[in-house]
């Protein structure tokens, strides 16, 4: 159900937000809520917008209170809420709210901020779905979908007509011609499928400051793809010298040390590819993370020929973020571009530090594809 | 969308209006509507109207009231409007005990809006008068454009509080014994002295003496103060001498109408609010209640009745003064015997026995605001069982704390702010400061500063508005001085009054 403040939120949020009347901007004041979840108190700010009067300043203001205590002793912090009384009328309850965001909004958020273009699908409309949807009213059919208002009506109508209605005694009984039943049609629906495989570098020079980043990073993907895909898959993928397959919870937590083959990664994730994804059907982000110090020149070039043979030609957008690490940034972000950077379908980035987080989501996502 | 009552809430109806109306409550006919959570928001956020013109800060008030709700923080129990009928709203979810506590409460604001003086100038019509306003400010937004439509109303809600709060009640009509002396200064234009009578057309011809006339006029009009006097209602002196656009003035008109109707609820809130406990708890703890009930009534009671140190319940500080008022004249615990009366066992134990209580609530009820009530009512007995106090910011501590428990001390503070309903009281002085069509206002300072920030950005809205430059002169720090805004620039310079 759609209610008519629903206008008047949505004006407000993009008005926090920014999006729009950028002279309400500096009227916008931060409240804070505490609620709870279980037992601990968790605080949420919620931004207001505070048009300007002609006003006394607070802190002169004072008050008149209720309840114990001796002069001179100090109220609670929070007892002493600034702003005028709730509106008349109104029952209780006069805290200062506040607004938690759901992770689509937030999705929103992002793409505001970053001006994210929404994705192009490719293998879109290519799997489908049947639903069934109603479309009208029939005289036939199961007595399951029987429309008891409108066979009402029409028993009505009839009685009324036949002059047996009686309004003291308004029985109304309908016969087989008066029944109306739901009709429905079935409407292809078209699917589209996503899935994520993330791949991560976990050997030894990547630290724990480098897998931060690469959760951080991966938050905000994982976020903006949900948005754009319902029902999104994702994959994780581990890897040193070797490469192996993992769930969310060890791809995050995971330190392994030793030699770093980037290959192994490619190899097992072109299979998964191979042998779930198809790309008929299928949105596919391979999105890889790595300090970029690969073990050979070898191996690089091994990776290359996976990548522009196999690969590339079967996902949406391959994409490669260099996590710079305590020793050095590696070279392998240097071959991938020469490579194969000016195929449109690989963004490729460097990601210095933690505020370098914002500028490579763009390099990743700011294509739309 | 709105039901109507289900049969089991419309008996509890009829049961609830039986006893308010045998306690002798007197309300205009009242309609309850059954609303979803939701709606109930939609329509707290609208000031208890079902439509408002479209504005972003209902949105907010929305979303604040949702989320409390969703978070359990904060509930809304009971929504009423001052019409005839009046409505009031019901949530759907409420158990039972809480539909009578609403609907007794309900009942008690219906007869105080019906009955106290400060409400018998309001629209009784309002619910209709908003749905036309929210109608035109549509049709505006249709021809002008949203943008521009929005950005006028967030300028003149920046003035939204600049009404005369009194106006209702009183005439302001310019100073009479002015106004003859003018017209006795107009009969006055003679001429030159005229010695033969039948000279008077020559030495005076008619056109000579409109001319003489026409000057005087214009010298008075030169001289006289624009406006005569001070005004208090700065919308209506914006809405006569701005350069408005059509739609803006209209604009203008409907925000300040809206103003006027809900500044009587403003100034009788913790009247009205107290009234309205005094009832819901008279007539469930006298009537309505079952025995199953009580602790969840109880419950609920106190819950609305709750205090926290740095804020004062309006609900609580009004029922509790209700009951006082009450009781004293119950046993004649006022005049000047009692007041004369030094003998603290005597006092405490004072009781003539007039049983007068109930009829001075109502006769109170009627004829007083929250100033004047405080004023008369709140006693230094009183003060000190509800362990009043005053409390202030502390600048050395950086907090708040207790300052005094002194009675007179928290009764002024009480009293000082409701004056003018607890905002500073502006004025125009002058629409043609300076000669040059600026506008001047004059803020009467009254020991509070103004916050500074915001009277800046105020200016700068009514500027807008006024199209001229606009000045307020106020006090900071015991200094006066006068604020400005050109339109380009604020500035700010000390003046010598």
């Amino acid at each position: 159900m759609s209610l008519r403040i629903h206008q008047d939120h949505s004006r407000f949020k993009q008005i926090v937000r920014g999006k729009i009347k950028a002279n309400l901007r500096k009227y916008v004041q931060k409240g804070e809520m505490v609620g709870k979840k279980g037992k601990d108190a968790i605080s949420i700010p919620i931004p207001f917008i505070d048009i300007p009067h002609f006003k006394y300043g607070h802190k002169e203001q004072g008050g008149v209170g209720q309840g114990d205590g001796e002069v001179g002793q100090q109220l609670a912090p929070g007892a002493v809420q600034p702003g005028e009384g709730q509106q008349a009328g109104q029952g209780e309850g006069d805290h200062v709210l506040e607004v938690d965001v759901t992770l689509d909004e937030l999705a929103q958020i992002l793409g505001e901020e970053l001006q994210l273009p929404n994705i192009e699908r490719r293998q879109n409309e290519k799997i489908v779905t049947q639903k069934i949807k109603y479309t009208g009213v029939n005289t036939t059919g199961p007595e399951s979908l029987r429309h008891f208002k409108r066979t009402y009506k029409q028993a009505l109508r009839r009685q009324i007509a036949m002059g047996t209605y009686d309004p003291s005694r308004p029985v109304i009984i309908p016969t087989r011609e008066d029944r109306r039943y739901r009709s429905y049609k079935l409407q292809d629906l078209p699917e589209t499928n996503a899935v994520i495989i993330y791949m991560m570098d976990v050997s030894g020079s990547m630290g724990d400051e480098q897998k931060e980043i690469v959760r951080i990073e991966s938050f905000w993907l994982d976020t903006w793809l949900r948005h754009q895909y319902k029902g999104l898959e994702a994959r994780y993928i581990i890897h040193d010298a070797v490469a192996r397959e993992v769930d969310r919870d060890t791809f995050f937590h995971t330190r392994e040390s030793g030699g770093t083959m980037i290959s192994s990664a490619y190899k097992l994730c072109r299979d998964i590819i191979k042998a779930d994804y198809p790309k008929s059907a299928w949105n596919v982000y391979p999105f890889h993370f790595s300090d970029g110090d690969n073990w050979s020149a070898d191996d690089t070039r091994q990776c290359i020929e996976m990548l522009r043979d196999d690969i590339i030609p079967g996902v949406n957008q391959f994409a490669y973020g260099q996590v710079e690490s305590p020793y050095g940034s590696g070279q392998f972000i240097k071959d991938l571009r020469e490579a194969i950077g000016d195929s449109n379908n690989v963004a490729l980035s460097e990601i210095a530090d933690k505020d370098a987080i914002y500028t490579s989501i763009k390099d990743f996502l700011g294509k739309g594809r | 969308m709105p039901k109507s009552l289900t049969p089991r809430l419309s008996k509890l109806k009829e049961e609830i209006e039986g006893h308010a109306l045998e306690f002798g409550l007197d309300f205009f006919e009242t309609v309850f509507e059954v609303l979803s959570y939701d709606e109930l928001n939609m329509v707290a956020a609208y000031g208890g109207f079902p439509t408002r013109y479209p504005h972003w800060r209902w949105g907010m008030d929305y979303e604040q009231l949702s989320k409390g709700y969703e978070y359990g923080l904060s509930k809304i129990y009971e929504l009423v409007i001052n019409n005839d009928p009046c409505y009031a709203y019901l949530l759907e979810s409420n158990s039972e005990v809480d539909q009578k506590l609403v609907m007794a409460h309900v009942y008690g604001h219906c007869d105080f809006f019906k009955n106290n003086f400060s409400f018998r100038h309001t629209n009784r019509r309002m619910i209709d008068d908003m749905a036309n306003h929210a109608t035109r400010v549509r049709r505006w937004i249709d021809k002008i454009g949203v943008e521009k439509v929005e950005d006028f109303i967030d300028r003149a809600l920046s003035l939204e509080n600049l009404i005369d709060q009194h106006a209702p009640h009183i005439r302001r009509n310019p100073d009479p014994k002015k106004a003859e002396d003018e017209l006795k200064a107009n009969e006055r234009v003679e001429g030159f002295k005229v010695n033969r009578e039948y000279m008077r057309g020559y030495i005076n011809p008619s056109e000579f003496l409109d001319s003489q006339r026409r000057k005087v006029e214009e010298e008075k009009l030169r001289t006289r103060k624009f406006p005569e006097r001070p005004q208090r209602d700065v919308l209506l002196f914006l809405l006569e001498h701005a350069p408005l656009e059509p739609w803006e003035a209209d604009i203008l008109a409907i925000l300040r109408d809206e103003a006027y109707y809900f500044a009587p609820q403003g100034q009788t809130k913790i009247m009205n609010e107290g009234w309205a406990s005094y009832w819901h708890s008279t007539i469930m703890t006298r009537r309505a209640l079952k025995d199953d009930e009580i602790i969840e009534y109880a419950d609920r009671h106190s819950g609305t009745m709750g205090t926290r140190p740095g804020a004062l319940n309006p609900y609580k500080l009004g029922i509790e003064l209700w009951r006082d008022i009450e009781d004293r004249w119950n046993k004649g615990r006022f005049g000047k015997e009692w007041d004369e009366c030094d003998d603290l066992r005597a006092r405490r134990s004072w009781d003539k026995k007039l049983g007068a209580g109930r009829e001075k609530i109502f006769e109170v009820r009627k004829h007083y605001n929250d100033i004047t009530f405080i004023d008369t009512f709140l006693t230094a007995e009183f003060a000190i069982e509800q362990k009043l106090f005053v409390y202030g910011f502390n600048e050395k501590r950086n907090s708040w704390e207790i300052l005094d428990r002194e009675f007179r001390k928290v009764k002024n503070k009480l009293l000082q702010g409701l004056t003018n309903f607890g905002q500073p009281i502006i004025e125009v002085v002058d629409g043609n400061f300076e000669n040059r069509g600026e506008m001047l206002l004059t803020h009467r300072h009254d020991g509070q500063d103004l916050k500074g920030d915001y009277a800046r950005e105020t200016l700068r809205n009514l500027q807008s508005l006024w199209r001229r430059p606009t000045s307020i002169i106020t006090r900071y720090d015991g200094k006066s001085v006068m604020l400005r805004f050109d339109g380009q620039n604020h500035t700010e310079r000390k003046i010598e009054l």
